[in-house]
């Protein structure tokens, strides 16, 4: 990093005006390279190209036709509805499925037993999601661990496939997101005062009130932060739904996938892409409002 | 509820169970990867039918070809890590200039650009991987048709791989870098000056050091996080897949248990890193 760039961060009382500028312009040189590079300007284009329709080899001209494709054909339309659909079950489960660990994490646990407790929690997110979900499909295919398990217990007659079925995606996609949940959740609950609680607990409240009326509203931004994240990276997810739902999958990511590099119809392809950042944007931006939480510290929550 | 409040014997040893179901739910997958890597049979499926290194350093024998023997599986991991080792060394560079622009310059525009630094982490990867590869391919066709250049740095391969996955990774790595530079106490610079430090040397002897934790920190992250990157590498990829699509494509095929031996590796690798950053809790920063 030029030094120049530093001082004129903060300019000695002998540099001029113009030192000043150049270092700043210096220091801020790397980031514009690379949001108007890599950020900006391919998502204009993907715009420019979700726009426009192949009239004749190599003459384009202006069309919303991508978008009129997407909502003539019931194939599209349905799998983004469902894509959307299991992300929001997917992040709904997490939560429910994470909040008492991070609540045992948080409030019960203590010293080491905790601090173990929360590493154990990371441990498995540092594995390649490529090595978790191969560990899903070795238990649950129909010649894997699981099936074979329930045939020996007697449950089954002959190995069922528990492959290729929604509740499989669902199972990768909680997996998957687990720790995004754990995380933002043990930080909120656990700058949580337990003296909080003993007073609700004197004043009458029972477990639910407390939770509902004490723990709820001091937790959420943590929920909200946690929730906004997850649903975020199921929705993008492309490797859980695929590998763990076969070809009957139908993700959304999938179609943007097989426009862009199968077919190589890059307008579709960019319509697709661009309808489901809209989805992601305009979700989070509701569960940002709902929550009344600011972008930028849930970002840094996370 | 807390363990101040009375509970009773029911309700505890119910939540020790749920968290122990729980935590098998977490390691059960991971397990079974690495035990069938040691598995004597031709696909990882039960029954286990005694233990063997073949997966690891079979030459081909019975058609066992090993993960050491493997020499397409083995490029792929080279070519994981070199395009590792440029994100990381591209994001930590430009995450530092990042934190000292957001704590140390003030200019017009500062919350704005701040936002926009944190948008691609918003942005679904697989999103960032089409409208990179949209946006090179025209800057390849525009550099054709006006100097008849071939600039095939901007066709599908690792070039655009790596710029894809620094374009999400270096947000992360500015956050990590800024969140500590913003906790330095700015008397100690002025400490060093009034000593008569330049402004290098202050730098070099009393900031970097004291931001060290965090350059180490996010440099394990941007080499993990590009390591184990699909998404975003999935539409860049040109001839040369990384270790990710290459085991995702071995995955679509069939299974073979060389593919477990190659998870456990990648298992203890992680795992060397994450032990990097355990001990140097402060440098903090998980998200994906």
């Amino acid at each position: 990093m030029p030094d120049s760039a530093i001082a004129a961060a903060r300019p000695p009382e002998s540099s001029g005006r113009r030192h000043a500028w150049l270092g700043l312009l210096l220091l801020m040189a790397p980031a514009l390279v690379w949001l108007v590079g890599l950020i900006v300007l391919p998502h204009l284009e993907l715009a420019v190209l979700s726009l426009r329709a192949r009239v004749a080899p190599r003459v384009y001209e202006f069309s919303f036709d991508q978008y009129r494709t997407f909502i003539d054909e019931p194939l599209y339309w349905n799998t983004f509805v469902r894509t959307a659909g299991i992300s929001i079950l997917a992040t709904f489960c997490t939560l429910l499925i994470a909040f008492p660990v991070a609540w045992h994490i948080a409030k019960v646990a203590r010293g080491r037993v905790k601090s173990v407790l929360f590493v154990l929690c990371l441990i498995p997110f540092w594995v390649s999601e490529t090595v978790r979900t191969l560990g899903w499909m070795i238990l649950l295919r129909e010649s894997g661990v699981l099936p074979r398990l329930l045939v020996d217990l007697g449950v089954t007659a002959a190995p069922v496939e528990m492959l290729y079925h929604d509740a499989t995606i669902l199972v990768g996609l909680v997996y998957t997101s687990m720790l995004f949940m754990v995380v933002p959740l043990v930080s909120a609950l656990e700058s949580l005062d337990d003296s909080l609680i003993e007073a609700a607990y004197d004043l009458g409240g029972n477990g639910w009130s407390i939770l509902r009326q004490i723990v709820v509203p001091h937790a959420a931004p943590g929920i909200a932060a946690g929730s906004i994240v997850v649903f975020m990276l199921t929705l993008g997810n492309y490797l859980t739904p695929t590998l763990l739902g076969g070809k009957n999958s139908l993700w959304f990511t999938e179609q943007i996938y097989a426009q862009f590099i199968t077919r190589f119809n890059w307008e579709q392809g960019a319509a697709f892409g661009f309808l489901l950042l809209v989805l992601s944007t305009a979700i989070v931006w509701l569960g940002l409002k709902l929550t009344g939480q600011r972008f930028g510290d849930v970002m840094r929550r996370a | 509820m807390i363990p101040s409040l009375p509970r009773s014997r029911i309700s505890r040893y119910a939540t020790a169970g749920y968290v122990a179901a729980f935590f098998a739910f977490l390691f059960v997958p991971l397990v079974i990867v690495a035990a069938f890597a040691f598995n004597d049979a031709s696909y990882p499926a039960p029954p286990w039918r005694g233990f063997t290194l073949d997966w690891f350093t079979g030459g081909g024998a019975k058609g066992r070809t090993g993960l050491f023997a493997d020499a397409s599986l083995l490029k792929s991991v080279a070519t994981s890590v070199f395009v590792a080792c440029w994100v990381t060394v591209l994001s930590v560079a430009v995450g530092t200039v990042n934190a000292f622009l957001l704590e140390r310059a003030e200019f017009r525009g500062k919350s704005a650009l701040s936002l926009l630094m944190l948008a691609p982490l918003v942005i679904p990867g697989v999103i960032l991987g089409i409208s990179i590869l949209a946006f090179a391919s025209r800057l390849a066709q525009f550099a054709d048709d006006v100097w008849g250049l071939e600039l095939d740095f901007l066709r599908p391969g690792l070039p655009l791989v790596i710029a894809g996955q620094f374009s999400y990774i270096v947000s992360i790595a500015t956050l990590t870098i800024a969140a500590r530079l913003k906790r330095f106490d700015a008397t100690l610079e002025e400490a060093a000056f009034n000593l008569g430090a330049s402004r290098a040397a202050a730098l070099w002897t009393v900031t970097l050091p004291y931001l060290k934790p965090a350059l180490i920190g996010a440099a394990a992250i941007s080499f993990l996080m590009s390591f184990e990157n699909f998404n975003t590498t999935l539409m860049l990829v040109g001839s040369d897949p990384p270790l990710t699509i290459m085991m995702y494509g071995r995955m679509r095929e069939g299974a073979s248990p060389v593919l477990n031996a190659v998870s456990l590796f990648l298992m203890v690798a992680s795992a060397g890193i994450a032990l990097v950053l355990m001990r140097r809790p402060e440098a903090g920063g998980r998200r994906d």
